[in-house]
């Protein structure tokens, strides 16, 4: 096997065997990349010099005892909202496209802390706002089971990058289902954890109260492995919960005996497609033969969600954008008569049509005469969506529902019809409005070959329940060793 | 009609910056004066990732200031974000409280002419300072300084209960007397750490409806504060005398001319789009923690007030002035611990001291000496040292070059002239080069005599002792 194609875990057994050295690993991926990328169009900035220096450099500190740790010199993708010191960080906007962060993220100081070489920065929709990538603004990632196709959004470069084998695990963020979503899409395991359990110090913000930093990986034992690094208390972020430190590795023990599963009717309604419900089914199935419980029954949370997901989600983002302004590290238009151009045509310039059309509708929900009808309001669903998912869990341990109506669909086939593109994180957005964890595992492919998601749901900070009940279910399917991305073009 | 057929009503938005070492949601320093943009960090400059983490001392520094003007306190409380675009809100939004304050519901009690009165405030809510934008005479530009970016502020309304301009000045003399004696604020009015937004309106006289209001922004002197509101009720009065209406606006108090201007059009009328801060978990405080910040509280000036009364028998004036600032107050009580001579102390700072803060627009916290340094003044008088026309002398020296009295007289070679050889020497040779005054004095002209130690002084340049000089002409006088 090629030596991208192993997961980290696999990684570690042979670079303590000797049998690989960290050289030759970063060698392997900074090659594909070389390979890949043109096709791929996963990164923003490549690191791959910087890389193999790094990996000489820790190479002869592990040789020297000075660095232990079992991920010493494991490369990783970074998703472009995610601060790193002295890298740009762009967003894959034109208004931070010249932006070096001044400091590092928290959950960068941890992976540098383990020694992980930064492969690069990967791209995603402009700030987030997005599902298929192609609101990026250098350009679309394409899909590497078909390149014709969205990688999903808006870590789309995180998932394209995993899925192509020129990172072998990414950190990417989840807003409405922005990790999950392009995890889906591009066959791989993409985990947004319960809100709080992940710093989102040096996350560049969209929604506060929705944003969650989470692992892309090949399987889910990776899964558990990078949320053992990133999560946990800091003192940067007073919306992360100060709580005991877990191994997630510890839970994976494959066993579903017992377990009750949940499936809410109505995430399988019209609007799902056919053949994703058809996989869904036949997931249950192979749970059941697990020796789970499945049970149908009603949730109906969705559509109420969707249009609250919307009006918090731009409201938050309509004021944390706001700093964007042309004054200090943003893009500055070339001329201008007084500040009130200067600002106008700066953030005109700067941002894209579908980061304006996310500040105009947060900015209109919020204003005065508007705010008990909208963002209230959505608050208040907010709540009776919380509401729901308790008296849910304690029925159930774990919710199964799809990741995406559909599978990955034709590059320029939505981008221009936002509220089709909205509809399309029905099944995830739930999941950030109650604060939930959830993960998305591959659950087969579709006629045309593409992958379909599964979405596992699990009782705040439950991260153990669902990452054992994904595991359980890839040690059964076994889809890595059946399916493999082809780069159709 | 005349002014005395008007009511004027007036409300007051006070900022007091708060004293605490760091920023309200970062580590940088507070400090005033220092080079731009040097207290500054990813978070205060509001670097893309950064978020806020709020200050405990700043909750407890409002909770404080809220027992001390008697306010309920909020056991569950939260921030909220004020949405505008200005280029030293380096965020974009301020970090405020909106429909929570920490504090709401108490009362200043002021002394007026018609006796005490209750001035009820509205609330006390924590917030942000904003930077501060310097224009740039080389490029022509603005250029943006954000230390002060994030400094912690305490909004304090009142309620619309201020009737004159001389409610006003009592009101906020009072309240700033509160906010040094519980140390949660300098109050330096002149570097803007306690200013005001006034809000003017004048009804006439058994109107029901309050009249339409306009506000002056960031006041920050009594002078002008007084100028301001005298000038805006006339105005007000003028316009409706003259069938006009006041239209509700946001003024800017010229002080050069004397004239209010309006600031903004009214097309800019802001829409901050209050909205809880996602950033920041709500302020929960349980009844422990208020009970502690209450035993904490220091002894507050009206009961410092009635103790100079009855301790040291001052009169009510002398003990308001003194009184009506911490500084002031803490300079009196140490200064005699020190000299154990509190008539003499009452007078230095009612008459000398509060002469040279008034003349040099001088602040009492800005008095570069300490009480240690008045008491040690006022023994030198009472021991004899040297003579209070030149402790005068030395209490100029001492805010000119502030050190120890003894060093200053030592120095300037001020000690008084207590020597009998000494002064007689003089005595003699004053006499003898004012033979006619001694013959008017001889004649019955007492003043003569006065003449004359006036003279003695002069050739002691002030250092003769003036009782043993003026017994030595006496005596000599009489042979």
């Amino acid at each position: 096997m090629e030596i991208t194609e192993l997961t980290v875990h696999e990684l570690q057994e042979k670079l303590k065997s000797k049998e690989l050295t960290i050289k030759d690993v970063t060698k392997a991926y900074t090659d594909r990349i070389a390979e890949k990328e043109k096709d791929v169009q996963a990164f923003v900035t490549v690191l791959a010099e910087d890389a193999n220096k790094k990996a000489e450099e820790m190479q002869e500190k592990i040789d020297n005892g000075e660095v232990k740790g079992d991920f010493a010199g494991i490369p990783i993708g970074i998703k472009d909202n995610i601060c790193t010191k002295g890298i740009k960080t762009t967003c894959s906007s034109k208004m931070l496209e010249n932006f070096v962060s001044p400091y590092d993220a928290t959950v960068m100081e941890k992976v540098n802390q383990e020694g992980m070489i930064n492969l690069g920065k990967l791209n995603m929709d402009e700030f987030a706002m997005g599902g298929s990538t192609e609101y990026s603004y250098f350009y679309p990632t394409k899909n590497p089971w078909n390149l014709n196709k969205v990688p999903g959004g808006s870590s789309g470069g995180s998932a394209a990058a995993v899925a192509s084998n020129m990172v072998p695990w990414a950190l990417g963020s989840d807003t409405g289902g922005s990790i999950r979503e392009p995890a889906s899409f591009c066959g791989v395991v993409g985990l947004k954890p319960t809100y709080g359990l992940v710093s989102r110090y040096g996350l560049v913000a969209f929604a506060s109260s929705l944003d969650q930093i989470g692992p892309i990986t090949k399987d889910v034992r990776d899964s558990a492995m990078l949320l053992n690094i990133i999560a946990g208390h800091d003192k940067k972020d007073t919306t992360s919960v100060d709580m005991e430190k877990k191994d997630y590795t510890a839970c994976l023990k494959g066993d579903v005996k017992g377990l009750k599963i949940g499936v809410p009717k109505e995430f399988y309604a019209e609007g799902i497609n056919e053949e994703v419900k058809a996989k869904l089914y036949e997931a249950m199935d192979r749970y059941k033969t697990l020796g789970a419980e499945v049970e149908e029954f009603s949730l109906d949370i969705a559509k109420y969600s969707l249009a609250s997901y919307y009006i918090i989600a731009c409201a938050e983002a309509s004021s944390n954008l706001g700093r964007f302004d042309g004054i200090r590290y943003t893009y500055r238009t070339g001329e201008f008569k007084n500040l009130k151009e200067l600002y106008k045509k700066s953030r005109s310039e700067g941002f894209g049509p579908e980061v304006k059309r996310r500040i105009i509708l947060g900015t209109y929900v919020l204003s005065s005469g508007y705010y008990d009808a909208y963002y209230k309001k959505a608050q208040q669903v907010r709540t009776l969506v919380m509401n729901e998912f308790n008296k849910a869990f304690e029925k159930y341990n774990v919710i199964l529902v799809p990741t995406s109506p559909t599978v990955a669909f034709d590059i320029g086939s939505k981008s221009n019809n936002p509220l089709e593109m909205y509809l399309a994180d029905i099944c995830t957005v739930s999941v950030n409005i109650a604060g939930l964890p959830g993960i998305s595992i591959p659950c087969g492919v579709d006629k045309e070959g593409m992958p379909i998601g599964m979405q596992l749901i699990g009782n705040k900070f439950c991260e153990e329940t669902i990452l054992n009940t994904a595991y359980a279910f890839e040690q059964d399917l076994k889809f890595r060793e059946n399916y493999k991305p082809e780069f159709k073009k | 009609m005349s002014r005395e057929d008007y009511e004027v009503i007036i409300g007051l938005e006070v900022h007091a910056e708060l004293s605490t070492k760091t920023k309200i949601f970062c580590s940088c320093p507070t400090k005033f004066g220092a080079a731009p943009n040097t207290q500054t960090c990813p978070i205060c400059m509001a670097m893309p990732g950064t978020l806020p983490v709020l200050n405990e001392k700043v909750v407890e520094y409002a909770v404080k200031a809220g027992l001390a003007t008697n306010c309920e306190i909020s056991r569950n409380s939260k921030n909220d974000r004020k949405n505008y675009f200005y280029p030293d809100l380096p965020k974009a939004y301020q970090i405020s409280q909106y429909d929570k304050p920490l504090c709401e519901h108490g009362y200043v009690e002021i002394d007026t002419k018609e006796g005490k009165k209750k001035i009820r405030l509205t609330r006390i809510h924590i917030e942000e300072d904003a930077g501060k934008l310097n224009h740039d005479e080389f490029a022509g530009g603005s250029l943006v300084d954000l230390n002060r970016a994030g400094v912690p502020l305490i909004e304090i309304v009142s309620e619309p209960d201020l009737r004159s301009s001389e409610e006003v000045e009592a009101y906020l003399r009072k309240l700033k007397a509160i906010l040094e004696y519980i140390e949660v604020s300098d109050c330096k009015m002149q570097e803007g750490s306690y200013r005001a937004d006034v809000n003017v309106s004048v009804r006439k006289k058994g109107d029901q409806k309050l009249g339409t209001r306009t506000e002056m922004k960031n006041m920050n002197s009594f002078r002008s504060i007084t100028r301001a509101i005298e000038y805006e009720i006339d105005r007000q009065i003028d316009v409706i005398e003259d069938g006009g209406e006041v239209e509700q606006e946001t003024l800017r108090w010229d002080d050069v001319s004397g004239k209010t201007f309006p600031m903004r059009d009214k097309e800019d009328a802001q829409d901050y789009r209050y909205f809880p801060d996602p950033d920041l978990v709500a302020i929960k405080l349980s009844e422990e923690y208020i009970e502690n910040i209450k035993n904490t509280l220091p002894e507050l000036p009206e009961s410092r007030k009635e103790r100079y009364l009855k301790e040291y028998g001052l009169s009510e004036k002398d003990a308001n002035i003194i009184t009506s600032s911490k500084y002031l107050s803490d300079l009196f009580e140490g200064a005699i611990k020190v000299c154990n001579n509190p008539k003499a102390v009452n007078n230095w700072i009612i008459s000398d001291i509060s002469r040279i803060l008034n003349e040099t627009e001088m602040e009492p916290i800005e008095i570069p000496f300490d009480s240690n340094q008045l008491g040690k003044l006022v023994i030198l008088i009472d021991k004899g040292t040297i003579s209070s026309s030149i402790a005068k002398k030395v209490l100029v020296e001492m805010f000119e070059h502030p050190r120890d009295p003894e060093d200053i007289i030592d120095e300037k070679g001020w000690v008084q002239i207590s020597d009998e050889g000494a002064i007689k020497e003089v005595v003699l040779k004053v006499l003898e080069a004012n033979p006619q005054s001694v013959a008017d004095y001889k004649g019955g002209k007492d003043k003569a005599l006065g003449f004359l130690v006036g003279q003695a002084m002069k050739e002691t340049r002030g250092k003769a002792n003036p009782q043993m000089l003026n017994q030595m002409f006496l005596e000599e006088l009489k042979r």
